[in-house]
C-alpha cells in the first residue's frame, strides 16, 4: 500500500492528469519520461508480486536489519528491489513536476496564481527528488548486505543496524509528506470550490507546503526513540516533530474558515474533504502524543500507532484520493456518476473506517502490540468491532468503485465542461480535454474567484461570466485580485 | 508526447508544421525546452549525489568509530593505480567539456575526436579498476561475507598465493603483536572497510558503465550530424553526468586511498 498506491497515488495518477491544466500547460515537462516513469512502477509492482507469490515477505515495509539482512527467510531481495524500482518511478514523477512548475507555468500564472494543489504537488516534488534517492541507496545497501555480506548494517560482521534506521527513516519520514501533502492539496481545492468562497489565507496554506517539506528533513529521528539513541538526540527531535504540527495545524484551520459563511454544496467530493478533515484531525492530534517522549515509550510498537497512521495514511491521503478521483472523474472521462450512489460509498467507508480504527486506539493505548499474529484475550472486542468496521469500509470503497465502473457503462450521463463551478484552468477546457488541454491558452486569473463563472442550467454546469465591453479578457482581469 | 503530438497538428491551426525542428510541440520556444532540459538533469545530478550520500554516511559512522583500523586497510590499496585513475577521469572531464563547445559551434568532427578520449578514458579507468579488483580478489582483500574473504569471522579464508602476498605478510606482521582481541576487532573492521570499499567503487564503477553507454550514444547521434549550435541538449546532458562521476571519484579517491 504505502510504495504502490499512497506514495504514486496522488502525485502521479492525479498530478500528471490535473497538475499542466490546471497550470495552462500542454503536458508536463517530460511525457516521455513520465511513461517511463509509469513503466518502472509496473516493474516495482512486478518484484512484489513476485516476492508474495515466492517466499512472501515478513519484514514489514520498513526492512529493519539485522532481521532483514541476515535471519529472515522471506522473499526480501526481491521486495527490496522492488522498492528500489518504485522509488526512481517516484523521483521521476517529482522531478517532472518540479521542472513542470518551473519552467511550463504560461504567461500570467504567476507563483501566487498557482492552485494550491499545484503548490502541494511541488512540495512534494521537493520532498521526492531530496529524500528518494536516499532510500534507494539504504535499500540497495540491503540487499548487497542481505546478498554478499558486506558488514555495513549486520552486528554479526561488525556492522550496525540502527545505521539502517536512521538511513530509512531520513526518507521514509519525509515519505510520509509525500504520501500526505498531496491529499492537503486536493482537499484545498475541494474546500473552496465547494464552498464558493475563496480559500482563506491562500499564502499561508502555500507556504506552510513547503515549510512541511522542509521540517519533514529534520524530524526522523522519532521513529527512534527506543532505539537506543542518546537522549539529548531523543529530545531534540521530539521538539523539531512538534514543530510540524503548526503548518498542518494552518491549513486545517484555514479550511474551517474557508467553510465558514461559505455557499457550501455538499456534493461527493467535498463528503470526501469534510472527511479528511475529521480524519486528519484525529491521525494529526495523535501524531503528538507519539512525538511526546513519555508517551511514546508507552505507546511505541503498540496498535496506538497502527491506528495513528492509518488515520494519517488512508484517512487523509486516501479518502482525498477518492475525493480528487470523484472530483476529476467528469473531466477525465467526460461523465457524470450517480452522486446517491457514490455519497453512499462515501459514508459506509467513513463509517467502516472510523469502526475500525477508533477501537485500535485503545487496545493500542492498554497495550497491544504490533505485528503479532495473536492478541490476548481481553483485546478481543476491540478486534472484534475493528473486524465490523473493516468490512463495513470494504463494502463503502466496493460501492464507491461501484458507482465510478456504472458511470462508464450503459447510458451515459455527459459531463458539462464545468460541473462544480471551479475557476482552475482545469475546468475551462472540455470534458474530456483535448490533446494538449487547450485549444486557445486560457487567460489566467485567480484560482478561487468565483464570481468569474455562474451556473447555466442548459449546459447542466457553469459557463464564464458574460463579457463586458466585449473583451472575456478585460472583465476577467479587472477582478483578478483575490490572491 | 510520441502518439499525442501526431494527433495534435490537427487541432492546433497556430501551431502547424512551423515549429523549429527540435522542438517538442508541447513547448513553446527552444529557449524553454532546453531550460527545462538543464533544470531537470541538475535535480536528477542532485538525486545522485544524494543516492551517494547513503554510503558516504556509512563510510562516516564505521570511519569515525575506528579510524586508525581504516588508515591500516586503506594501505592495501594502491595508490598508484588511484593517482592515474584520478588523472584519467580528470582528463576525460575536460574532452567532456569540450565536446559540448564542439556540439555549439558545429565542429562535429572535433566533438567526435573528443567523444571517442572520453571514452577512451573511461575504458581505461574500467582496466586499471579491474586490475586493482583481481588483486583484491586473489588475496582475498573482500567483504566480510564472503566465503573467500580473509575477514569472514566464522571461517577467515587464506589464500594460497596470499602466503606470498606482501599485503597479506604485512597484515600478518602487524595483527600478530595484537591481543586476541583486539585481533578480531581489527580483522572485522578491515572486512567492512573493504565491504565499503567495495561498495563505494563499484556503484562509481556502475555509473562510469552507464556513462560509456550513453557516450556511445551521443557518439552515434553525433556521427550521423544531428548537433548543432540549435541541438546540443544531449551532448550537454551528457557532459554533466560525466562530471558528476567524475566529481564522485574525486571524493572517492582521498576517502579511500590517502587515508593511510
Amino acid at each position: 500500500m504505502v510504495f504502490l498506491v499512497i506514495i504514486p497515488g496522488i502525485p502521479a495518477a492525479l498530478g500528471n492528469f490535473a497538475l499542466p491544466m490546471m497550470l495552462g500547460a500542454k503536458d508536463v515537462a517530460y511525457p516521455k519520461l513520465n511513461r517511463f516513469s509509469y513503466h518502472l512502477w509496473l516493474t516495482g509492482a512486478l518484484f512484489f508480486v513476485i516476492a508474495l507469490l515466492t517466499k512472501g515477505l515478513d519484514t514489514g515495509w520498513t526492512f529493519y536489519a539485522p532481521y532483514s539482512t541476515s535471519h529472515s527467510d522471506s522473499a526480501v531481495i526481491w521486495a527490496t528491489m522492488g522498492a528500489f524500482i518504485l522509488g526512481f518511478s517516484s523521483i521521476f514523477t517529482g522531478l517532472n513536476m518540479l521542472v513542470t512548475v518551473h519552467k511550463m507555468r504560461p504567461d500570467g500564472m504567476t507563483w501566487f496564481r498557482m492552485p494550491l494543489f499545484i503548490w502541494a504537488i511541488y512540495a512534494t516534488a521537493v520532498i521526492q527528488i531530496l529524500a528518494t534517492p536516499v532510500i534507494g541507496i539504504a535499500l540497495l545497501m540491503l540487499t548487497i548486505e542481505r546478498a554478499l555480506g558486506v558488514g555495513i548494517f549486520d552486528p554479526a560482521l561488525g556492522g550496525d543496524p540502527v545505521l539502517f534506521e536512521h538511513i530509512f527513516w531520513f526518507y521514509s519520514h519525509p515519505a510520509v509528506y509525500v504520501m500526505v501533502l498531496p491529499a492537503m492539496g486536493v482537499v484545498s481545492e475541494l474546500i473552496s470550490n465547494f464552498s464558493r468562497k475563496p480559500i482563506f489565507g491562500y499564502r499561508s496554506i502555500a507556504f506552510s507546503s513547503v515549510a512541511i517539506a522542509i521540517f519533514s528533513f529534520i524530524v526522523w529521528g522519532h521513529h527512534m526513540f527506543v532505539s537506543g539513541q542518546s537522549d539529548i538526540v531523543n529530545v531534540v527531535f521530539s521538539a523539531l516533530t512538534f514543530s510540524v504540527a503548526v503548518p498542518s495545524a494552518i491549513k486545517v484551520f484555514n479550511w474551517v474558515a474557508t467553510l465558514y459563511k461559505g455557499s457550501i454544496s455538499l456534493d461527493t467530493p467535498m463528503w470526501y474533504a469534510l472527511a479528511v478533515i475529521w480524519l486528519f484531525g484525529i491521525g494529526g492530534l495523535t501524531g503528538l502524543w507519539l512525538g511526546t517522549l513519555g508517551t511514546d515509550i508507552h505507546l511505541h510498537d503498540t496498535y496506538f500507532v497502527v491506528a495513528h497512521f492509518h488515520f494519517v495514511m488512508v484517512g487523509s491521503a486516501i479518502f482525498a484520493f477518492i475525493g480528487g478521483i470523484f472530483y476529476w472523474w467528469p473531466k477525465m472521462f467526460g461523465v457524470m456518476y450517480n452522486e446517491c450512489v457514490a455519497k453512499l460509498g462515501c459514508f459506509l467507508a467513513f463509517a467502516g473506517f472510523n469502526i475500525t480504527f477508533l477501537p485500535q486506539f485503545v487496545a493500542g493505548s492498554k497495550g497491544m502490540p504490533r505485528r503479532y499474529f495473536d492478541y490476548a484475550p481481553e483485546f478481543a472486542s476491540y478486534n472484534y468491532w475493528s473486524s465490523i468496521g473493516a468490512m463495513v469500509l470494504g463494502v463503502g470503497l466496493s460501492i464507491a468503485l461501484y458507482s465510478l465502473v456504472r458511470s462508464l457503462m450503459g447510458e451515459r450521463k455527459v459531463a458539462p465542461a464545468n460541473p462544480w463551478g471551479a475557476v482552475t484552468l482545469d475546468w475551462q477546457c472540455t470534458s474530456p480535454p483535448p490533446p494538449h488541454n487547450f485549444d486557445h491558452a486560457p487567460p489566467v486569473e485567480g484560482p478561487y474567484d468565483h464570481e468569474l463563472v455562474r451556473w447555466k442550467e442548459s449546459l447542466n454546469g457553469y459557463e464564464p461570466v458574460d463579457p463586458v465591453d466585449g473583451d472575456p479578457n478585460l472583465a476577467r482581469m479587472g477582478s483578478a485580485k483575490t490572491v | 508526447m510520441t502518439t499525442a503530438s501526431a494527433d495534435a497538428h490537427g487541432h492546433h491551426g497556430d501551431h502547424g508544421h512551423d515549429h523549429p525542428e527540435h522542438l517538442a510541440h508541447h513547448f513553446d520556444t527552444l529557449e524553454q525546452q532546453f531550460d527545462s532540459c538543464k533544470l531537470g538533469m541538475w535535480a536528477f545530478l542532485l538525486t545522485e549525489v544524494l543516492f551517494f550520500s547513503g554510503l558516504f554516511v556509512a563510510y562516516a559512522t564505521l570511519r569515525a568509530n575506528n579510524p586508525e583500523i581504516f588508515s591500516l586497510a586503506a594501505s592495501f590499496l594502491d595508490t598508484k593505480w588511484g593517482a592515474i585513475n584520478t588523472v584519467v577521469l580528470l582528463i576525460s572531464s575536460f574532452t567532456a567539456a569540450m565536446s559540448v563547445r564542439n556540439a555549439q559551434l558545429g565542429e562535429t568532427s572535433k566533438l567526435k575526436a573528443n567523444l571517442i578520449i572520453t571514452l577512451l578514458c573511461a575504458g581505461a579507468f574500467m582496466g586499471i579498476k579491474y586490475v586493482e579488483y583481481s588483486h583484491k580478489w586473489h588475496a582475498g582483500l573482500l567483504p566480510p561475507g564472503l566465503e573467500n574473504s580473509m575477514f569472514n569471522p566464522e571461517n577467515p579464508w587464506v589464500p594460497e598465493a596470499a602466503h606470498h602476498d606482501i599485503d597479506y605478510l604485512k597484515l600478518q606482521a602487524e595483527v600478530n603483536v595484537m591481543t586476541p582481541e583486539e585481533r578480531v576487532h581489527t580483522m572485522t573492521t578491515l572486512g567492512r572497510f573493504f565491504g565499503v570499499y567495495f561498495f563505494l567503487t563499484g556503484l562509481h564503477g556502475v555509473h562510469v558503465l552507464i556513462g560509456i553507454g550513453v557516450i556511445t550514444w551521443v557518439l552515434f547521434r553525433a556521427n550521423r550530424g544531428e548537433f548543432g549550435p540549435d541541438n546540443f541538449t544531449a551532448v550537454d546532458l551528457t557532459a554533466l553526468y560525466w562530471h558528476l562521476v567524475d566529481l564522485v571519484w574525486i571524493f572517492l579517491f582521498p576517502l579511500l586511498y590517502l587515508i593511510a
